[in-house]
């Protein structure tokens, strides 16, 4: 039963192409590596028919090529599924697609905008720097007229970022950023075109294209900012597509999870997630519910009791008759929780956001001042009034402004990677900032997730027979107790696994039993907190090995330092009592509650939210789910399931803790390198402005002004690099 | 200034030159899976290659 079934279904995803090849997408789970992408796609290629494999590692996204029937599709999702990944239909329709599009699309329009700026420089700085009696008036007319030829269609290709989303928010009734970048642009070039035909001195193409540029530079840096982020609900569902085994009666078959009817008996393999709440039929295991209720020791089942989806089987094949239809589980009450939490967020306003609600009123007042005052006061002409007037509107735009955010966001996001800390969307870092409280979990959070050795001291040779018998077992105690021993294994004879109690074996010609009290046969040693693992041999005294999950190593000291910095913790766990209190105690964490269900931890956060708290949740199992989604921002270990990770604002790596602080740190320095840059922006349009008011602002000095301004923005943001 | 008609075109399309490679990367697929890329150069494929 290690090998999975042949699966089924694929070859009604396969799609011809224009070569008559047949073409399969295939959502993979689970790669993070080199060796992964190598696993899959060469494995793939021994297939004598298959003309292309190729994995994206950014979408998890398999495109298989290949020349024969459509049914190979199946044998090539049951290949990889063989390899250990978690295979998936790709649905075309999903967020991803229209985000790898717009990727193109900046990307095009940034190309063509960086393409037009360097050639109109080319004659701008010729213009800027030879006058007209040297250059001739035919030849400036020349110059102004290629300028306009390459500007023009590069601001309406490259421009549509702008005037669509400008378009969109007008049409709506709202303002943004982008009107007045798009009425700048527009009225750069109708101005630059009427200046061409009063035969006057300046153009402002070179601007315009400099500005969209800077701009597009900003959008496209933001946007990958962003686009890891997607919703974890959906996410969840897709784990539930998987594949159930039912029995009917000696055949089996394989349905889709969500296919599964009350009545319906499920094999479940050890090893395997058990797809759906059931009760037992058939068969002896522990069960691993780390997943639904947090509880970190295994817990030993028998027919008759009710098992939840979403835990795993660890040692026997258990036969199940399922209870409730995949869409009533506790799994599929997640789902809909989480769903609930991720609506339910209100709509987090951006500080940049907020600045351009307050920007885009300014700049267009004071463009207008400056018509009004220079045509009706002053008595310019009307053509040179609005020549002063947009100059304004193009000095006073957002370059810097643009830039401010997205480039210390690309920044802070990449020192963290590099420390093992995965930012997932944009405004992760403000809103991490912002947090004054903080909820943990306990299991596999501040604590490693799995038992550890305590009593490793003990004598080396009952250790090494110990491990030696565990290695013969998959239960996680016994796996601990490996991973505890350093040496060299011994041979034993006559091994037999007696499923959720111990093993037994021959040693050197005597019997030899590890496992649990009642296997082992121990009835007077004292009761203890730990999970025990006992060894007996004849003629010798039983030991006890005791297990215990710890604590991450430096737990303690993060949570000091939070606290010190008056950040409030919380400790929610749905384990038993006296483990919590206990943790909560060498923490020292005042509020901590214990054996809680998913719902009543997302009720404790709720609470948290109405006192107007910010609320970071750091956590890693399915319990947490809904709550991961519903905080302000939320952390999970790498070590979490894959459903938590993608709920998680912030991934971080290692065994340690301190990634929550160091990335708390780096948001808080990068929220301050952020104002720093608009206040840079505002010194900026201070001095810009004046300037351009007066009329004295050329094509050159914009040009500079901008790039100046942007540049130092830039500067500023890379001290986030030398700071931390 | 005569010299400029000569040079204008040529300015013009050397950029249009990388306007167009440009372009054609990123048809091809080439910015589609940044991180990818980054660690395909670990893989060792030259053997397959020097079959095909």
């Amino acid at each position: 039963m290690n090998k999975p079934l042949q699966a089924d279904g694929y070859e009604g995803l396969v799609t011809a192409n224009d070569n008559g090849e047949q073409e399969l997408s295939l959502l993979i789970g689970g790669v993070h590596c080199a060796g992964c992408i190598q696993k899959i796609e060469s494995s793939l290629k021994e297939q004598p028919d298959v003309q292309e494999a190729r994995l994206n590692f950014s979408t998890g996204k398999l495109r298989i090529v290949w020349n024969g029937e459509l049914s190979r599709a199946n044998d090539f999702a049951s290949k990889v599924e063989t390899l250990g990944y978690q295979v998936s239909p790709y649905n075309p329709d999903t967020e991803k697609n229209t985000a790898e599009h717009e990727n193109r699309f900046l990307l095009m329009c940034l190309g063509v905008a960086g393409f037009a700026m360097g050639n109109i420089m080319l004659f701008s700085v010729g213009l800027w720097s030879t006058s007209t009696e040297v250059m001739g008036l035919a030849t400036r007319e020349l110059m102004h007229w290629i300028s306009a030829l390459i500007a023009v269609p590069a601001i309406a290709f490259s421009g549509r970022p702008f005037f669509l989303s400008a378009y969109n928010a007008l049409k709506n009734g709202h303002t943004n950023m982008d009107v007045p970048i798009s009425l700048a642009l527009i009225l750069a070039c109708v101005m630059s075109f009427s200046e061409i035909m009063r035969q006057g001195e300046h153009v402002y193409f070179d601007s315009a294209v400099m500005l969209m540029f800077f701009l597009l530079i900003g959008r496209y840096l933001d946007f990958r900012a962003r686009r890891n982020a997607r919703s974890a609900a959906t996410d969840l569902l897709q784990t539930l597509s998987g594949f159930a085994v039912v029995k009917d009666g000696e055949t089996t078959r394989r349905v889709l999870i969500r296919d599964l009817q009350a009545g319906m008996n499920v094999f479940v393999a050890s090893g395997e997630k058990i797809p759906v709440d059931g009760t037992i039929l058939q068969g002896e295991s522990a069960i691993d519910a780390a997943l639904i209720t947090g509880e970190t020791l295994p817990q030993n089942v028998e027919p008759g009791q009710h098992v939840y989806g979403g835990t795993i089987n660890l040692s026997a094949p258990l036969v199940i008759s399922v209870d409730k239809a995949a869409e009533d589980s506790i799994l599929a009450d997640i789902v809909r929780l989480m769903e609930k939490a991720e609506q339910g967020q209100a709509k987090y306003v951006r500080l940049a956001d907020k600045a351009a609600r307050l920007y885009t009123p300014v700049v267009h007042g004071l463009a207008a001042l400056a018509f009004i005052l220079w045509w009706g006061v002053w008595g310019a002409v009307w053509q040179d009034a609005l020549l002063i007037s947009i100059t304004v509107l193009i000095i006073t735009c957002p370059c810097a402004l643009g830039l401010a955010v997205p480039v210390v966001q690309i920044l802070a996001s990449g020192l963290l990677t590099r420390k093992g800390i995965l930012i997932k969307s944009g405004d992760t870092l403000e809103r991490l900032a912002s947090i004054d409280a903080i909820i943990f979990d306990k299991t596999g959070t501040l604590t490693l997730g799995k038992p550890a050795l305590i009593n490793k001291n003990d004598r080396q040779e009952d250790l090494q027979l110990a491990a030696s018998l565990a290695s013969h077992s998959r239960h996680p105690l016994s796996q601990a107790l490996v991973e505890a021993y350093t040496g060299n294994l011994l041979t034993l004879e006559k091994v037999e696994e007696i499923s959720g109690k111990g093993v037994q074996a021959v040693y050197n010609g005597t019997r030899v039993k590890l496992g649990s009290r009642d296997f082992c046969g121990i009835v007077d040693a004292p009761a203890s907190n730990a999970s025990e693992i006992w060894l007996v041999r004849q003629n010798q005294k039983s030991v006890a090995f005791y297990l215990e999950d710890q604590l991450r190593a430096d737990a303690k000291e993060v949570l000091a330092r939070f606290q010190a910095r008056h950040i409030e913790t919380y400790l929610l766990s749905g384990d038993r009592r006296d483990v919590v209190e206990a943790t909560a105690r060498d923490l020292s964490i005042a509020q901590a509650q214990f054996a809680l269900t998913p719902v009543q931890k997302y009720e404790e956060l709720e609470k948290l939210k109405k006192q107007g708290k910010k609320v970071l949740m750091v956590g890693d199992g399915l319990n947490d789910a809904p709550v991961l989604s519903g905080a302000d921002i939320s952390m999970a270990p790498g070590t979490a399931i894959d459903m938590a990770q993608n709920a998680a604002d912030v991934v971080f790596m290692g065994e340690k803790l301190a990634p929550v602080y160091t990335a708390w740190k780096v948001a808080k320095f990068s929220q301050s390198l952020v104002k720093e840059n608009f206040a840079l922006a505002i010194l900026y349009n201070m001095i810009a402005v004046p300037l351009a008011f007066a009329g004295v602002v050329t094509p050159m000095i914009a040009a500079l002004a901008m790039s100046g301004s942007s540049l130092l923005v830039i500067a500023n943001s890379f001290r986030l690099k030398l700071r931390v | 200034m005569n010299i400029l008609l000569y040079l204008i075109p040529i300015a013009l399309s050397l950029g249009l030159i990388g306007l167009g490679a440009f372009i054609w990367s990123i048809k091809s697929n080439q910015y589609d899976d940044l991180d990818g890329a980054a660690r395909r150069i670990l893989l060792d494929d030259d053997e397959k290659d020097s079959e095909t």
